[in-house]
């Protein structure tokens, strides 16, 4: 493996505020804190997984480090092919034009992401146009090449997405997103509407192309058995902040926030003989425009004590590379999977 | 296929789409027993008919699709409680008065598409009473009194409230139990869940088997519980079929699936996912090749072409059928048997 411990991208207390506006004047009333005041790194060549419950701010955090959407505030730090530092944050968009080839993205919905009217080649090739690559002769080569990388046949080249299975329009959606030799891959729940076997497929293909292409992954997923074989480190979201960060099997085997715990044992293991699903998790996540004080998880958690419901914790690191959020963080003793 | 009477026995069931296309034969001879107070899984990628075959049982399949043979027993009980001679549903009126009767009070449904389940414009005590006075005779108040009683059971809070409500007004979480506390509140024998825990999350996931499970207990229901996800079914069920492309591969004892399967196609769908045991990102093995259009449906075993052990000249030529292979385990595969389906 090339992982190296440069940083290809490091956020700082990001922030995306969504402002809910009400009446006639379109006065804002309050604002959901869809990411709020999040920060890791990413290193070179690693996969960082991005987990949590549906509405805990996963996409946003993508959408903003791709500056699909403006942060409200913070910083993004990424290192550029020829080794500068740059704010994502702080860049217009002439300035983030060239940056955009290095920074791809994958979709989840394979049906959806595509143009039913393009051709294979006009969807592979376009971002290949878009990014000066002219000539057409040229441009048939280079897609030939990566349908061939992503295992579908160059043949294809004048046919249109409908005529591909679920898991072909993925390699499709992949082929596009790597045509551009990107170096930071953003991939949103990329198996998460596959079935089984295709999904199989998938994961051992985005491996293998990492490895071939050194490729950094930030990877959204819901399902915690494929972030657990799919990642190096993997980030806990709860309502827009991050509650947890480590090192995938630490975080799985150890968990030190009561709410990674919790999400642990709800995942069906796929195995009769192992019962899961034994600590039940009461209540409903609260609504980003209206967390509770404290602590955002203190309603829900069992080891709740007064100043969970005062005091927010501090994202802190309190083992090598192993941060939580959680003042009881170290003496609880939780449970882990696997 | 035990001694047990089953509650439910559907045998060589066969369910077609007659599109102008062609046909797709999406269920085409489907054979398994559901016992009482048992959870019988069925597992399969999509478009293996499980949907399906659940509209078939319920008769709720609509043109251009049709019946076109086999048999759905359902054992029904008397006023007093005994049991009473099996049915035919399959030689029901789909829109008749008996039928009616049966679906909803003798086999309730939560189906696929969650949505489809509550309408938006009525409250969800409103639909909920509604059901329960088509099936039982009682007025509006004791309706309603059920009706807050299932939301409790379910364990939505302040039901009270809940009942005035509608259901976009609910998270995912609460909608998925309302729905559930709909379909059980007329006391069914027989609960068929569709997907019940795609739309939702892991933890939600885990409340709502949990809750399932807990029902199903305490009223000696029987579920038949329909996912793609592996875990789930290892998780939930006591019995499991394997289905692909309209036919079922394997069925047998959960312990049994996932220990000790017979049919490649189960052993390579186990294989194919990470489970949070093994060493993490090494490559999976996969299953070559993908789920054939259901217009191009291959001769022989639906699965030869994917198969690693398929034996040519024998299961690309003719169809295996459901056979006996050990304790309670059935499997339609060559290397166990010799028995072709009858044409
Ligand atoms: N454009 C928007 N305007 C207002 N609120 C938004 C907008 N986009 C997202 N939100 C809200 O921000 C929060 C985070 O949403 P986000 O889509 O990032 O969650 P997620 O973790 O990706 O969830 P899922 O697992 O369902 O994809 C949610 O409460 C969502 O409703
Ligand atoms: N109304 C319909 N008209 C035509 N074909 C249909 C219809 N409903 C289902 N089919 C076909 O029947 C086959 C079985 O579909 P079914 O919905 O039972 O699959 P499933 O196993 O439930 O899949 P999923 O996991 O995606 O829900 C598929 O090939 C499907 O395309
Ligand atoms: S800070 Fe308190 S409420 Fe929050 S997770 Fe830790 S123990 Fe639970
Ligand atoms: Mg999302
Ligand atoms: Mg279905």
């Amino acid at each position: 493996m090339t992982q190296n411990n440069q940083r290809l991208l490091e956020v700082k207390n990001l922030k995306k505020y969504f402002p809910i506006q009400k009446g006639f004047f379109r006065k804002t009333v309050g604002n959901v804190r869809a990411v709020d005041d999040v920060s890791f790194f990413v290193n070179e060549g690693e996969t960082l997984g991005l987990v949590g419950e549906s509405g805990c701010g996963k996409t946003t955090t993508s959408r903003c480090i791709l500056r699909a959407m403006p942060p409200s505030s913070g910083e993004m730090l990424f290192r550029t092919k020829e080794g500068n530092v740059v704010d994502l944050a702080k860049l217009n968009r002439s300035e983030l034009h060239p940056l955009r080839v290095q920074m791809q993205m994958i979709f989840q919905d394979p049906y959806g992401s595509l143009n039913p009217r393009m051709t294979l080649f006009d969807i592979v090739g376009e971002p290949l146009l878009v990014n000066g690559m002219t000539n057409r002769k040229e441009r048939e080569q280079r897609v030939a090449e990566l349908l061939k990388l992503v295992g579908l046949r160059p043949e294809y080249l004048q046919r249109f997405p409908h005529a591909f299975s679920g898991g072909q329009r993925q390699r499709i959606g992949i082929a596009r997103a790597l045509s551009v030799n990107p170096r930071l891959v953003v991939a949103d729940e990329p198996v998460s509407a596959l079935d089984v076997s295709v999904q199989a497929q998938i994961l051992n293909l985005m491996l293998d192309l990492q490895k071939r292409m050194n490729l950094t992954y930030l990877f959204v997923a819901h399902n915690l058995s494929v972030v657990r074989h799919f990642c190096d480190r993997v980030a806990v979201m709860y309502v827009g902040k991050i509650v947890e960060l480590s090192d995938t099997l630490e975080l799985y085997a150890a968990p030190q926030h009561p709410y990674t715990a919790a999400l642990m044992s709800a995942v069906p293991v796929a195995d009769p003989r192992i019962k899961t699903g034994n600590v039940e998790l009461k209540g409903e996540v609260p609504s980003p425009a209206n967390p509770p004080s404290g602590c955002y998880f203190h309603p829900r958690c069992e080891y709740a004590v007064d100043k969970c419901k005062q005091d927010a914790p501090v994202f802190r690191e309190i083992k090598p590379n192993h941060f939580v959020a959680c003042h009881r963080a170290g003496e609880l003793k939780l449970p882990g999977i696997g | 296929m035990d001694k047990q009477q089953p509650l439910l026995s559907v045998k060589n069931l066969k369910t077609h789409f007659f599109m102008d296309e062609g046909v797709v034969k999406a269920v085409d001879g489907v054979t398994f027993d559901v016992q009482a107070g048992q959870v019988f899984g069925i597992v399969g990628e999509s478009g293996c008919g499980k949907s399906v075959t659940m509209k078939a049982v319920l008769r709720l399949v609509d043109p251009p699709g049709r019946i076109v043979g086999g048999e759905i027993m359902l054992r029904r009980t008397n006023e007093d409680g005994s049991t009473n001679e099996a049915i035919d549903l399959v030689k029901l009126d789909a829109n008749g008065k008996m039928m009616r009767d049966i679906r909803g009070a003798e086999i309730a449904l939560i189906p696929q598409e969650p949505m489809a389940s509550f309408s938006p414009v009525h409250t969800i005590g409103d639909q909920i009473c509604e059901a329960i006075m088509l099936h039982q005779s009682v007025d509006k108040r004791a309706a309603r009194k059920i009706a807050l009683q299932m939301l409790k059971d379910v364990g939505i809070p302040i039901p009270e409230q809940r009942l005035d409500e509608y259901s976009w007004q609910l998270s995912g979480g609460l909608r998925q139990r309302a729905i559930i506390a709909m379909a059980l509140s007329c006391n069914p024998r027989l609960l068929i869940a569709d997907e019940p825990t795609t739309a939702v999350d892991v933890t939600t996931q885990a409340q709502v088997l949990r809750l399932l499970r807990r029902l199903q207990e305490q009223r000696n229901a029987a579920i038949i519980f329909i996912t793609h996800d592996l875990g789930v079914i290892a998780q939930m069920a006591d019995s499991v079929m394997v289905m692909y492309l309209g036919l079922v591969m394997e069925q047998g004892p959960v312990e049994t699936i996932f220990h000790n399967a017979k049919h490649p196609y189960t052993q390579a769908l186990l294989r194919s996912i990470p489970t949070v045991t093994m060493t993490p990102r090494v490559n999976l093995p996969t299953i070559s090749g993908s789920i054939p259009h259901p217009f191009n449906k291959p001769k022989g075993c639906p699965f030869h072409p994917r198969c690693e052990k398929s034996i040519a000249g024998k299961c690309d030529a003719r169809t295996p059928a459901l056979q006996a292979a050990g304790e309670r385990q059935w499997v339609s595969c060559f290397l166990y048997h010799d028995v072709e389906v009858s044409a």
